[in-house]
């Protein structure tokens, strides 16, 4: 009897369910403005501006531009240039990142002396803020006359390398990788401690070698990880501008300039609003592309 | 196919005694189960026959061949995990494969030797999935294929059915020992469930704290147990004990007074040094006679009927604080509170002095081989 009246029972409706839907939405509105408000205006501006003749240092030019900007922009060899060296940046970083993390990763889940401080050690660039790991780097690592490689090379009689002048690109990939680095690890080092021990254990008993495990079973067990780290760090990658603006100011020549650098310099340095709101819009575009791509990729890991 | 043999084998945790000082010896075919409660030692056992743990002392011996410092995968011994250890994302032939495909079999080899197992295991249509889209059933299957293609010298079981349910863990259990029957392979099986243990041994050894406290078959723990740890752990319900001391000892038997008043006489090669001392007797639920009787009669209340349809367990109180159980095929009519007749038969009788250790019974079983 008591059973069949608990399971006919309609579920209990809650008193002022409607009303409280409602001060839910209202309550939440301020928070869902502001962040409308935050993204969507400055977007429609910059797609306004990067319709119109906008020049601080010209005010006489003004009025309604077309696709002029859009068409300097990309008939310009250095934006080509820039999306090179994005390119190139998001790619690098993220093979020395993910590809070392995977190692080191591996590498400090084993046991030995003193891997409670090696872990630490490992993790803290990330806690350092780009402004100052890449002026560390610039001066008190990098400097040809000061730094401590110069001083390194110098003491085994070579002469030292102006890096940042020589090898700007390569130089803040390896910045940016040395900032990236502990994240991936990080992240693939908890994934790696997750790894079934008994799961291991068969594969060792199954005769796999260190390579055979590290191939068969650790690997494909840290593919969505390593999604995960590939998506985010790419998010960050595309707009990496601090460490290009400490070190090589997108220097020499464009040879280390970005499209988020590119965008800067056009802004604040020629003073071409028009310009780089032009080219902003363009990154949003690239970024929504990639974005796209990574989204489905990690969604389709995920699934699995 | 092979033999083990354990030679006071030792296992050290940073300064714990895991096993303290096992041998034994595992014969060629032969079904062996180590059980024992939770945490004395069955898996750190298993785990160091297999490799997967350093010993600490002693010998271990294949096929007579001392393999303490040989590799997991060179003393050719395939284990079958708990957590079944599948790889995940590897299909079940895949998984089956994987051995074999590090063992540099050649490929038309291998797909006849695993289609092979996939049949007696009834994983055919399966091979194609991953292990996470089967059953828990099925995935103890494929955990079992996986050990079965590689043709080992000896299979290692550590608690396989422990994550299944309780239907499922009987027909495993009949699958299993069906299984080995037919590979007649030499096998080692953990498990802390005395039913699997009676149910699939050809010998059982009975683990506590990293000690053996009896080496036997199933029917011979069951009825020549060694002391009173072996006598509570093995059979279901457990067996009554209850505490007694000696009056006499003579060619008759042993009399003994149990706590409740009750004298008993006990079927036991008599010991005249032990008159006075306090002892354990034990009986099984299902040795304790109902009804009347002229030998060893008590009387008690039932506290508790448990019909289980062909058989009913009786908790019964002799006397404040001193409950028994009685296992009979009738007491339909039995409820609560209802005052019962019950005897003791001397022959059933076991008698464990001071130290628990049993007290040679004078009818020894003759035991099925
Ligand atoms: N790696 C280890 N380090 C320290 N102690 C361990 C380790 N593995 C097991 N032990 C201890 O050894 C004892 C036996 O464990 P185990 O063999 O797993 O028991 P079980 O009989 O339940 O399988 C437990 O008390 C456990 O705490
Ligand atoms: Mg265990």
């Amino acid at each position: 009897m008591d059973a069949t009246t608990m399971t006919t029972a309609p579920p209990p409706v809650r008193a002022g369910s409607t009303s409280g839907r409602k001060s839910g939405i209202l309550l939440l509105s301020p928070a869902v403005v502001l962040l409308l408000v935050w993204s969507i205006v400055p977007l429609l501006l910059t797609l306004w501006y990067s319709f119109r003749n906008y020049n601080l240092v010209d005010p006489t030019m003004h009025g309604f531009a077309g696709f002029s900007n859009y068409w300097y922009l990309l008939t310009d060899p250095d934006f080509l240039e820039a999306l090179r060296n994005t390119a190139l940046l998001v790619v690098g970083v993220l093979v020395i990142s993910v590809g070392g993390g995977t190692l080191l990763a591996v590498l400090y889940d084993q046991e030995f002396f003193g891997r409670g401080i090696a872990r630490v050690l490992v993790i803290s660039p990330f806690f350092v803020m780009p402004t100052v790991s890449a002026l560390l780097w610039k001066n008190l690592m990098l400097h040809p006359i000061y730094g401590v490689y110069a001083w390194m090379m110098r003491s085994v009689g070579l002469t030292p390398i102006d890096w940042l002048q020589r090898f700007p690109m390569a130089t803040v990939m390896m910045i940016v990788a040395w900032e990236w680095l502990p994240f991936a690890v990080l992240i693939l080092l908890t994934a790696v401690q997750s790894l079934d021990t008994e799961q291991r254990e068969a594969a060792l008993l199954d005769g796999a070698g260190p390579v055979a495990r590290f191939r068969h079973i650790i690997l494909p067990h840290l593919s969505r990880a390593i999604t995960v780290v590939v998506m985010i760090e790419t998010i960050y990658l595309l707009t990496i501008f601090a460490e290009i603006m400490v070190t090589t100011a997108g220097g020499p020549g464009v040879a280390s300039t970005n499209l988020a650098y590119m965008i800067y310099a056009r802004a604040l340095l020629q003073f071409d609003v028009g310009g780089a709101s032009a080219g902003g819009v363009i990154a949003i575009v690239i970024a929504n592309i990639v974005a796209m791509f990574l989204v489905r990729a990690v969604a389709r890991n995920l699934e699995a | 196919m092979a033999t083990v043999e354990l030679k006071n084998i030792r296992k050290t945790y940073i300064s714990e005694e895991i096993i303290k000082g096992v041998s034994l010896t595992i014969e060629d075919g032969e079904f062996v189960v180590f059980v024992g409660p939770s945490g004395c030692g069955k898996s750190t056992l298993l785990r160091m026959i297999a490799g997967l743990e350093d010993i600490t002392d002693g010998d271990l011996l294949i096929d007579g061949r001392r393999v303490n410092d040989v590799g997991p995968a060179d003393r050719g011994l395939a284990m079958v995990f708990q957590s079944y250890a599948l790889y995940p994302h590897m299909n079940v032939y895949q998984n089956m494969e994987f051995a074999l495909k590090l063992a540099k079999m050649p490929e038309a080899e291998r797909r006849g030797k695993i289609e092979a197992v996939a049949k007696t295991l009834q994983l055919e249509p399966y091979l194609k999935h991953k292990p996470g889209q089967l059953s828990g059933g099925q995935r103890q299957r494929v955990a079992i294929g996986r050990a079965i293609v590689r043709n080992p010298k000896v299979f290692l079981f550590d608690e396989p059915l422990s994550n299944l349910d309780a239907a499922l863990r009987g027909q495993m259990r009949v699958e299993l020992a069906t299984l080995h029957r037919r590979l007649e392979a030499t096998t080692i099986y953990v498990t802390h469930d005395q039913i699997e243990a009676m149910t699939m041994a050809d010998k059982i050894v009975v683990l506590q704290k990293g000690i053996i406290e009896q080496v036997g078959s199933p029917l011979e723990l069951y009825h020549h147990p060694r002391n009173l740890f072996v006598a509570r752990f093995i059979g279901a319900p457990p067996m009554n004990l209850l505490q007694a001391h000696v009056i006499a000892a003579d060619e008759q038997g042993t009399r003994v007074k149990l706590v409740t008043g009750q004298s008993v006489t006990v079927a036991v090669e008599p010991r005249a040094d032990l008159v006075g001392t306090s002892v354990t007797l034990g009986i099984r639920p299902e040795h304790v006679r109902l009804g009347t009787s002229d030998v060893n009669p008590g009387q008690g209340v039932v506290l508790l009927a448990e019909h289980l349809g062909a058989l009913t367990h009786l908790h019964v109180r002799i006397s404040d604080g001193h409950d028994i159980i009685i296992q009979t095929e009738g007491g339909d009519a039995l409820t609560a509170d209802a005052p019962v007749a019950f005897s003791f038969p001397p022959e059933h009788c076991h008698l464990f002095d001071q130290n628990g250790v049993a007290m040679p019974r004078k009818a020894r079983r003759s035991l099925a081989a």
